[in-house]
């Protein structure tokens, strides 16, 4: 499963929207990755998500692997977009 | 051991407690000649599972004292110590390597910190900060050893640093703070501005109470005199708890002044307000019976987060201040950073003389998208009360322009969002700059409003680092430079109508108080705790005849004769 995004917050995906995603892909057993620019990182890993540097403005993918694959990506736009961190492309 | 140091009077009261001493944790790694790796994986995780517990400790007092926003940077600090990632590399390290677990960590954590450091955007290369704080605590559990953590003091403590920085500063917890005692720093410093704010007694610049004292020493300290004492005897104790008494009934006095307006002897009226740094700060200022606001750093909230504070945050501080002070005027100085007050998450340039560098009111027309977020938030708030907002560091008139003019722009853009903006703010600046002094009466033309900042004007005039404590004695308030340049910005505001107020540390002088008195001077912003004070001593003195001996005292030649002629005719 796979969703499109782009960044709204004008200060990026800094520690504080990072924390948030994190902590949502950390509650389901699916896989989660988060691909930009042709890198990708664990979306369960605080550290990997951050140190992709994503800056406002620019476009990211969410993938999602396992059993509970389609709630996990739907958690995961939810808080997204609810926190002004980015909306659906 | 019994010992006597002295140092620099520069919170008052008096304190006796025992010693907190706040130092750099050691984490120097002795590794283990073989390394068990059973042993080391079960450390990991011993120190693991301890320092999430001592974050859910910071996190939980955190949200009290500060608030949610705050509190969430421990909630990133936590993840970071649980990434999957990063847990997964050291174990590996132990396992594959025979790297003993602190060793493991640093070698890690440091690719990490030098991935961050070396991104382009500010914002991510702050999280390199957070990583090392984080690794410190780590580090320091697996190596049981322990990290000082002055929001989680639970006992009453004197603390004993070499000095304190302001976010330290702000950690602290007055209930069982008694005060504290530094090595270094000087009245001014803003470890001794931050203790009189907190109103807990202070001693600084004592030269080595650190190698002095001992953790679990019973200390005393003076700050009426600048007096220390380690492990005092019983008598001492006596002797220092009837001063104490004393001036607990100096105080009382003092409180019969609490709500009355400041007015001198011939009927002469001069606002007291008090300098704040923080929300926290008002309680003080209210029950010290402050007329208003007349400096609130807002570098604090910069300094107390880990990224730029957004404009609703800065919002709610700045509402919150204004609401308290129910439409008893606030100056708000914007953004005064750089200088000794950095900032982890933006990246200053190296400078020869940051004092001299790219700091406050340059920094900030540099960096307008910083800039213009604090002046969106302060124009909201601008409808919760009696806001003025003053720009720091002016040195020419063109800086006043451009900052007023951004100001404006985002006036008319709140307008056009359909945001509310009070039409009655009156903008200033701060006189700190020997050049502005100078040119006041050019200025007074543009500006609502003057408020000389004394510790830095002074600095600058006399070419004099005031936290060099070699060169101290140049730190001259009372010279007649620093004086008559007082006056000509005080004349420079009458001339054109405008009101002049003074913020440093010389508004709350009590040899300095009858000279800015007599000279005109229409508001004096101080620490909270020396408004009463203050106040009490304004009624006692006679402004015309005070204004009669102004000449005089300007024409003296040195700060040793103006002491004099105040001490011997003016107080």
């Amino acid at each position: 499963m796979n969703k499109s995004f782009v960044i709204t917050d004008p200060v990026g995906l800094h520690a504080r929207p990072a924390t948030l995603l994190v902590n949502e892909a950390g509650k389901f057993a699916s896989e989660a990755k988060i691909v930009v620019e042709g890198k990708e990182a664990n979306l369960k890993s605080i550290m990997g998500v951050m140190s992709l540097a994503i800056s406002n403005g620019v476009e990211f993918e969410v993938v999602t692997e396992g059993d509970d694959a389609a709630e996990a990506l739907n958690a995961i736009a939810e808080v997204i977009t609810t926190n002004n961190i980015g909306e659906a492309k | 051991m019994r010992k006597e140091l002295k140092g620099i009077a520069a919170s008052k009261g008096i304190a006796v407690a025992k010693v907190y001493k706040l130092q750099e944790v050691d984490l120097t790694i002795e590794v283990p000649s073989e390394v068990v790796v059973t042993e080391e994986i079960s450390k990991l995780e011993t120190a693991m599972s301890a320092t999430l517990s001592q974050l859910d400790e910071i996190k939980a007092i955190a949200l009290n004292k500060l608030g949610e926003e705050e509190a969430q940077v421990f909630d990133a600090h936590k993840l970071i110590l649980e990434d999957p990632e990063l847990i997964g590399q050291v174990k590996a390290k132990i396992e594959n390597e025979n790297k003993d677990a602190a060793t493991a960590i640093m070698e890690v954590t440091d690719f990490f910190v030098m991935m961050f450091e070396g991104m382009d955007d500010e914002v991510f290369k702050g999280r390199a900060s957070d990583i090392k704080d984080v690794r410190k605590r780590f580090v320091a559990n697996v190596l049981g050893r322990k990290i000082p953590a002055l929001s989680t003091i639970n006992e009453e403590v004197v603390i004993v640093a070499e000095d304190l920085t302001p976010s330290e500063t702000s950690q602290l917890n007055k209930e069982v703070t008694l005060g504290f005692v530094t090595n270094i720093g000087g009245r001014t410093s803003h470890s001794a501005i931050m203790a009189r704010s907190l109103e807990i007694p202070a001693v600084v610049g004592t030269g080595n109470v650190v190698e002095m004292a001992n953790d679990g020493d019973i200390i005393l300290i003076d700050g009426l005199d600048g007096n220390v004492i380690l492990n005092p005897t019983s008598d001492e104790i006596a002797s220092y708890q009837e001063k104490a008494a004393q001036f607990e009934e100096e105080k009382k006095l003092w409180q019969e002044f609490k709500d009355k307006p400041t007015v001198s002897k011939d009927g002469y009226h001069t606002e007291l307000v008090a300098n704040i740094g923080t929300p926290n700060d008002l309680e003080g200022v209210i029950n010290n019976g402050a007329e208003g606001v007349g400096l609130y750093r807002t570098e604090f909230l910069y300094m107390d987060s880990t990224e730029l504070p957004s404009e609703e945050v800065q919002f709610e501080a700045y509402k919150k201040v204004l609401e308290t002070m129910a439409g008893k005027p606030v100056v708000v100085r914007t953004l005064d950073i750089g200088g000794d007050k950095e900032l982890s998450y933006l990246k200053f340039p190296e400078e020869m003389n940051p004092f001299l560098g790219y700091r406050a009111i340059r920094l900030c027309l540099d960096r307008d998208d910083i800039f213009r977020v604090q002046l969106r938030a302060l124009l909201r708030a601008s409808v919760f009360g009696n806001l003025k907002i003053m720009f720091p560091m002016i040195a020419t008139l063109q800086e006043f322009r451009d900052a007023k003019k951004i100001l404006f722009e985002e006036k008319e853009n709140l307008i056009a969002e359909g945001f509310q903006v009070s039409d009655d703010i009156e903008i200033g600046i701060m006189v700190e700059i020997p050049s502005t002094a100078m040119m006041a009466d050019t200025f007074a033309k543009e500006v609502d409003f003057f408020s000389i900042g004394t510790n830095d004007l002074i600095q600058y005039t006399m070419a004099c680092d005031r936290m060099s404590e070699k060169i101290s004695y140049l730190y001259q308030p009372y010279n007649p430079a620093i004086l008559r340049m007082v006056r000509n910005v005080v004349n420079a505001a009458n001339a054109e109508g405008k009101w002049a107020g003074m913020c440093g540390e010389m508004a709350s002088d009590p040899i300095a108080i009858p000279l800015l008195l007599g000279m005109g001077l229409h508001e004096f912003s101080m620490s909270a705790t020396a408004v009463l004070p203050s106040r009490l001593q304004i009624a006692s003195l006679s402004k015309s005849e005070i204004e009669q001996a102004i000449d005089e005292v300007l024409n003296l030649s040195t700060a040793d004769e103006v002491e004099q002629f105040v001490k011997e005719r003016l107080m």
